[in-house]
């Protein structure tokens, strides 16, 4: 290995709450060399970003450093202390956050903000930094930097966001580079320009970078090396090769299994041990419909404009037969959301018409569908399973809702033996219903959520990327409930997304969008193996992929 | 930026329009109001107790409350229409012009009470702010508790008591400034503006004493608010990810907390201070009455309870307008300071 740049040996992190003090980061022992890029993976709460703030010294006022030490060129970071630390934040080590609209200054020109970082740490004018900026900016290879340079953030798209992000990073060559999930949140192509630059830019300029991530396959694609981190510890540091061939530790072995790949199917998502649990499942061999039945959703040239006249979506048609599953992906202001709630009655189209079962909804105005018969057939699973959930609803009042408000139940023994009977079909312990919100974890309420679109049995559900925001692990188990709760009760799925191996697994058949209209749709192993469209070629090589099977032999 | 500045402006021109049928409706409205309250004008403006049924007619019909409401508020609104708001019974002279004199008495007062309220509120929160829980933040908390609790009659009083009766450092506590000080020719009608383009220092200097007690027993009541309202966007601010990144970069604390905090903090700040300005200057009427300051909301309260409609009307009306304006300037403040307004 490289001459070593930054070690850090047995850090424990520890934050003040109200239930006392909670260990975030329990004896990380790291070290990074000159120019190397190192992967540190681990699921939401595993300390990886912690530990990359102590090393930044960005901790929140409640967290503390309580023990180690994080040596930089030799110098502890940990007791440095007034301009010797504000010398180091910036001109030595940078970081690169998670959420690159809002790491700006909304209301500073991005010229004056990359100005401000070189002025900190250089003695020169301000004409000189304005000029110095601009030269980043080409660096960071945004289109017309001129311009840009009096852009505001919300004129500019997340991935500009990041890298004029990355431009305020490296404005004063760091010997560090630590980026903080750099990519989650944009598009997987945009994704895959960003980390190519920031890849280009580390090895040009000899930086040492850290790339913090929940994705596997991301670090697996960047880095050489790679530590996986849970529960505030290290559990294992390997090659991504060996990592993924031969993972030594249980929860290594796990975070494998869940990610998804070009190649692996739903049941592979969990390893042996969890997947008993759903081995009692029968699942029922498929009938295809009978010759002649309609199609359970049936959507004729629907277009829907918006106040700019811009059209959202434009001439999109489809049809879905009962208990299948069908994926709708594009990226960011491709249209898909948009189309999804369409669907689901939440907005009214503009043109077009959306057959259900035989019976026209396109003209029942969104405001009324609540009275309408049907509503209770389509049901929606939303993103965010935080902000979609009433926070002063309890999980059982969350399910019962749409019980009392659709099916017309009272509150009494058979509400709550029917929303009972729920959780347990998306197995959510009982024990968890008289909970609120924001008791459960990120994969319970996800579960409340999928129960509360379930509990008035519909036979359509609109998913709109119900596992963006959970973990690997926690997505693996959602995906199974949901495919198994289309085994299961026949439920037709439309399942909208930006992760393409997921919706590999999950549907039967693929729309891809862009800009509003349909690129290309077909059966999904198909269509992924043998795109026909050069933009879906570019989305499919755009996904990091985790080398598996023959490729992986071939390397070895 | 030229474009921004450009939209904020249609949108404030927007918002002016939208606003005329509001304001129409005050106007409509006071009229009714001041036409059911108990009280007859004519009565009151009779030459004395012992006047006739025949005196109290004549003055009836002069004014002409003989005719019916809808009549009178037609002839109301067609004088409105001709920029004549009516007499006053009281002073004997046009409202308008009574209005006019007395307005920048009132605006002076309250921009001078505004200002001094934001020079304390700010920093006060931002204080507070950078240390929530500490003993400054409780010691700015127990100030504005205090200045909320006492009416500003009582701390106008108050001062007075010390600054005055006690210490002799303020003049006395009767109006703009000292009778015998010859005044300025008018030009903007605030007086400590007029000494000033008059090159009268000591004038300035008097008119500034004058002003100073009142202006104080104001701010105090609405510096509460502000401090609390920069406090809590303040630690929304300080804790956002571009403070975060601030502080990545190694820039200086003062950059940190007053170019990248502050200025994003503010932006509540002109709202709320918009609000305030525009309730201190109706509100004012307990502090003009305390320093017998000659201001419109002193001089609508005399009216009122002598049953005078027009200056009451007239008032209400210049008040409504005065509202409709402030919430303009803000608007275009808004627009100026935060450049993601003009997209919207």
């Amino acid at each position: 290995m490289s001459e070593q740049l930054l070690g850090i040996n047995d850090l424990h992190v520890a934050f003040s709450t109200r239930r006392g003090m909670v260990e975030a980061v329990r004896g990380v022992t790291l070290s990074v060399g000159k120019g190397e890029m190192l992967g540190l993976v681990g699921e939401s709460g595993s300390g990886k970003s912690v530990t990359g703030f102590a090393t930044t010294r960005l901790l929140d006022a409640a967290g503390r450093v309580t023990g180690g030490k994080i040596l930089f060129r030799g110098q502890d970071v940990t007791k440095l202390r007034g301009d010797d630390l504000r010398h180091l934040q910036g001109a030595a080590m940078s970081m690169i956050f998670q959420n690159p609209r809002a790491a700006l200054n909304p209301i500073r020109a991005i010229g004056l903000q990359i100005a401000d970082a070189i002025l900190t740490h250089k003695k020169i004018s301000k004409d000189a930094a304005r000029a110095e900026a601009l030269d980043l900016l080409r660096a960071v290879q945004i289109r017309d930097p001129e311009a840009r340079m009096n852009a505001y953030p919300h004129e500019l798209s997340g991935g500009m966001c990041q890298r004029v992000m990355i431009a305020i990073a490296i404005s004063c060559n760091p010997a560090l580079l630590i980026a903080d999930e750099p990519t989650t949140g944009l598009d997987v192509t945009t994704q895959k320009v960003v980390m190519d630059l920031l890849a280009d830019i580390a090895a040009a300029r000899g930086m040492a970078t850290i790339l913090i991530t929940h994705d596997l396959g991301l670090a697996a694609r960047y880095c050489r090396r790679i530590a996986v981190m849970e529960r505030g510890r290290i559990v294992e540091e390997a090659s991504p090769k060996t990592l993924f061939t031969a993972p030594q530790h249980a929860y290594t072995r796990r975070l494998v299994a869940a990610s998804p790949t070009a190649t692996s199917r739903i049941e592979d998502l969990v390893t042996e041990q969890e997947r008993e649990r759903y081995a009692t499942v029968v699942s029922k061999p498929r009938q295809d419909p009978a010759h002649g039945t309609p199609p359970l959703l049936e959507v004729r040239k629907l277009a829907k404009r918006f106040d700019q006249g811009s059209a959202a979506v434009a001439d999109f048609s489809m049809t879905m037969a009962g208990g299948e599953s069908v994926g709708l992906v594009g990226e960011s202001g491709s249209g898909k959301s948009t189309t999804s709630r369409m669907i689901c009655r939440l907005i009214d189209p503009s043109e077009g018409d959306i057959v259900f079962d035989g019976q026209s909804i396109g003209h029942v105005a969104s405001r009324d569908f609540h009275r309408s018969p049907l509503r209770k057939d389509i049901q929606m699973v939303f993103q965010d399973p935080n902000e979609s959930l009433n926070p002063r609803f309890t999980a059982f009042d969350c399910i019962a809702h749409p019980l009392m408000r659709l099916d017309g139940m009272r509150a009494g023994d058979a509400l709550r033996k029917r929303v009972e009977e729920c959780a347990e079909r998306v197995g959510l312990p009982l024990d968890l219903l008289p909970r609120f919100p924001h008791q459960l974890s990120g994969g319970q309420k996800a579960r409340v959520g999928i129960a509360r679109a379930i509990a008035c049995r519909p036979r359509l559900l609109v998913l709109d990327e119900p596992t963006a925001a959970l973990d690997v692990s926690v997505q693996a188990v959602v995906l199974q409930l949901l495919d198994r709760l289309r085994r299961e009760n026949d439920i037709a799925l439309l399942f909208v997304s930006h992760d393409l191996n997921v919706v590999r697994m999950l549907c039967d058949r693929t729309i891809v969008l862009r800009n509003g209209g349909i690129v290309e749709q077909g059966e999904s192993r198909a269509l992924f193996d043998n795109p026909k469209t050069d933009y879906t070629r570019k989305l499919v090589e755009a996904i990091p992929h985790i080398e598996t099977g023959p490729a992986l032999a071939a390397a070895l | 930026m030229t474009t921004g500045l450009g939209a904020t402006l249609v949108r404030a021109g927007r918002r002016l329009l939208s606003s005329l049928p509001a304001l129409f409706g005050v106007l409509v409205f006071t009229f009714l109001l001041m036409r059911v309250l108990p009280g007859d004008p004519a009565v009151f403006f009779a030459s004395g107790p012992n006047a006739g049924k025949e005196e109290i007619e004549q003055i009836r019909k002069q004014m002409g409350l003989d005719k019916s409401v809808p009549e009178q508020l037609v002839f109301y609104l067609s004088d409105i229409g001709h920029g004549n708001l009516g007499r006053s019974m009281m002073t004997g002279q046009p409202v308008l012009k009574d209005l006019r004199e007395r307005l920048p008495a009132s605006l002076e007062l309250t921009f001078t009470a505004l200002l001094i309220a934001l020079i304390a509120a700010v920093p006060l929160g931002v204080v507070a702010a950078l240390r929530p829980g500490s003993v400054v933040d409780h010691g700015v908390r127990l100030f504005c508790a205090l200045g909320v609790c006492v009416p500003t009659f009582v701390s106008g009083l108050l001062l007075i008591y010390v600054f005055y009766y006690l210490l002799g450092l303020a003049p006395d506590p009767t109006g703009r400034i000292d009778v015998f000080t010859s005044l300025p020719p008018q030009r903007t009608g605030f007086l400590s503006i007029d000494f000033l383009l008059a090159g009268d220092v000591e004038g300035w200097w008097a008119a500034c004493k004058q002003l100073i007690l009142p202006a104080v027993s104001m701010a105090l009541f609405v510096i509460a608010p502000l401090a609390r309202i920069t406090r809590a966007s303040m630690l929304v601010s300080l804790g956002s990810d571009f403070v975060r990144t601030a502080r990545s970069v190694g820039l200086s604390c003062r950059k940190v907390v007053v170019t990248y905090a502050l200025r994003n903090a503010i932006l509540p700040v002109i709202t709320i201070a918009g609000i305030v300005f525009s309730t201190m200057l109706g509100a004012n009427v307990l502090v003009e009455k305390v320093f017998s300051w000659p201001g419109v909301a002193s001089y609508a309260l005399d009216a009122l309870l002598s049953s005078d409609y027009a200056p009451v009307q007239g008032f209400v009306l210049l008040m409504a307008s005065l509202f409709v304006l402030v919430n303009l300037v803000v608007d275009i403040c808004y627009g100026i300071a935060d450049p993601r307004v003009s997209i919207e």
